[in-house]
């Protein structure tokens, strides 16, 4: 389902790019988001950060995109937060409900130190649940190993 | 659906005068009406079971016993089109050589009489090598219970051959799912262990997980994800009313509970800043015991069958292993020392095993080890097995296997049964997906 809102997606940007084209008048395809909206902090911020197998460290690159949220949320300061942990599918599905509750609790530690209010933040484990995507090959394996900063 | 079973019990009597008679012709040596499961390998009995008399139900009462003997894979159940002597008397011995003549070993007839509201099932089963009776036992019970009966039947014609108690009048809690892996519902279900009268016990509108049976099989105890992103909570349901309780009111995650073998305790993991342990709540007052401390995941605690120690999987010495722990806390130790990691064990009601899952290379197995973790045998292995359950007579066990996910679409889940020689795998049929066997005690009659 969610390929396939990708692939209408990808086709409508195409179309519209087509269209530009022969238009030549036409505004530029970017989607404009309204800062400081969900949707700014998913495409602009990031809204996830990976983990190694059966590891809850939050990774160099994991650091950079929290340290992106906790500038964000340090703004726009109206927002409740959950934190929700993830797994692949490689783990038995009661342990993985506890590292995805380690690794939720790790991105929430990080945020904290960060400064943002421990009270403002939630998590939540899904352990291997929620997949996302949807695969059962190591590329998709390493994104569900994840911990997803979710906006009330 | 809220039948109460109570209401039924079938009563039992064992057939008296069941006539021995001389063997007629020379027995054969290739078969006979009993199972030494001690050897490593063994022919399934041949076995006919001819329709019960009397009543239209007889035929399928038949069917269902010809199913459960020929699942269990230590019985061949010979084709009725096969049979030889036609319109067997119930109350007189068959005509051996009739059935020699198509390779029987044993030959089970029965009839159903009304009686009172009621019905009434007497069945033999027939030694055709010796040429007597091997066992007489009749049933009463409600009309509508007739599979129930069945599966006794069925039990009692196991017990006689193998020596072994049967399990074929039992029930299997699982997990429905269906819709696709990134919004999955999951639902807890009921069925018989043949996969018929199965039936939902939660409404699907939030995830539940891992449902275990009561000792009575009148709870389950389950995880089930809260509404508005609330966390996971162990609850414990009666499964013919269906009202549920929430199993302490903890600020983080439940999950992972069993049954203790009395009923009066359950086991389970509570997680609080990201850290998990394994806690054991006294049903009767609610009072909380916290069994395990320190950093590491401590969860899938199972209690033994004497309920005197506790195994789970812990991964404080660096990767998830099995260790065993006094009911109590305490006494720690690890028993797994394979390559690989060990999760999910589960002890058998007999005691002498515990089942687990092992994650090692590129893949999945379920497997047996002792309690003190010699003699590890891996039973099956696939992309993804998982979640052991011991049937009541410890020899058979249930799990799941999920196939691989491909193109973005979900890989089939589906429960199977494996002997615990690790023959006779077969798929348990389910209406949807399925996962997270628990296979019940007998149900009490």
């Amino acid at each position: 389902m969610r390929m396939i809102k990708a692939l209408a997606a990808i086709v409508a940007m195409i179309f519209i790019a087509a269209c530009s084209n022969e238009q030549q008048a036409a505004a530029p395809a970017t989607t404009t988001v309204t800062p400081g909206s969900v949707a700014d902090f998913r495409q602009n911020v990031g809204d996830r950060v990976f983990f190694d197998t059966d590891q809850s460290t939050i990774r160099e690159d994991g650091r950079q995109t929290l340290n992106r949220q906790a500038e964000w949320l340090k703004k726009y300061g109206n927002y409740q937060i959950t934190v929700e942990g993830h797994c692949d599918e490689r783990g038995t599905r009661e342990y993985n409900l506890a590292l995805g509750e380690r690794r939720a609790n790790a991105a929430r530690q990080y945020l904290v130190a960060q400064g943002i209010p421990a009270a403002r933040i939630k998590t939540i484990s899904y352990g291997k649940e929620r997949p996302d995507p949807v695969g059962s090959d190591e590329a998709a394996w390493a994104r569900n190993r994840r911990a997803v900063t979710a906006l009330q | 659906m809220n039948t109460r079973f109570d209401m039924m019990l079938p009563r039992r009597q064992t057939i008296l005068g069941g006539v021995a008679l001389a063997a007629g012709a020379a027995v054969p040596a290739h078969a006979q009406l009993t199972i030494d499961m001690t050897k490593p390998s063994f022919e399934p009995v041949p076995i006919a079971i001819v329709d019960f008399k009397g009543d239209k139900v007889g035929a399928d009462i038949a069917g269902v016993v010809r199913n459960d003997l020929q699942n269990s894979g230590l019985f061949r159940s010979i084709s009725p089109s096969a049979f030889i002597q036609q319109n067997i008397d119930p109350n007189a011995p068959p005509r051996f050589p009739d059935w020699r003549g198509i390779g029987a070993a044993g030959v089970v007839v029965g009839q159903v009489t009304q009686s009172g509201g009621n019905i009434k099932v007497d069945f033999r089963l027939w030694d055709v090598v010796v040429g007597q009776q091997a066992t007489g036992l009749s049933f009463t019970s409600q009309p509508d219970k007739w599979r129930r009966l069945a599966h006794i039947i069925a039990d009692a014609i196991y017990k006689r051959v193998t020596g072994e108690e049967g399990y074929f009048d039992t029930r299997v809690a699982y997990v429905a799912e269906t819709g696709p892996l990134g919004n999955r519902v999951k639902r807890i279900a009921i069925m018989d262990q043949d996969g018929f009268n199965a039936r939902y016990i939660t409404d699907g509108k939030t995830i539940a997980l891992t449902p275990r049976f009561s000792p009575t099989l009148q709870e389950i105890v389950y995880m089930a994800y809260g509404e508005n992103n609330a966390p996971p909570r162990v609850y414990l349901q009666n499964v013919e009313s269906n009202r549920r309780e929430l199993l302490g009111n903890f600020p983080g995650m439940s999950f992972a509970p069993r049954f203790s073998p009395d009923g009066t305790k359950v086991v389970m993991s509570i997680s609080a800043d990201g850290n998990t342990d394994i806690y054991e709540m006294d049903l009767r007052g609610r009072a909380l015991r916290r069994l395990t401390s320190g950093p590491a995941i401590d969860t899938s605690p199972c209690y033994s069958n004497d309920g005197t120690q506790i195994v789970f999987n812990s991964d404080r010495g660096g990767t998830q292993q099995l260790y065993v722990m006094g009911a109590g806390g305490g006494g720690e130790r690890r028993i797994s020392f394979g390559t690989g990691r060990y999760a999910t064990p589960v002890w058998s009601p007999r005691g002498d095993f515990i089942a687990f899952t092992k994650i090692a290379g590129d893949g999945f197995g379920i497997g047996v080890m002792r309690s003190d973790g010699s003699g590890e045998r891996m039973l099956a292995n696939g992309f993804l097995v998982e979640g052991p359950t011991w049937a009541p007579n410890g020899r058979v066990l249930a799990f799941f296997r999920q196939q691989p996910n491909s193109g973005g679409r979900a890989g089939s889940v589906t429960l199977h049964q494996i002997d615990i020689t690790g023959r006779f795998e077969r798929q348990m049929p389910t209406q949807t997906d399925a996962s997270d066997p628990a296979w019940s005690p007998l149900i009490p009659q």
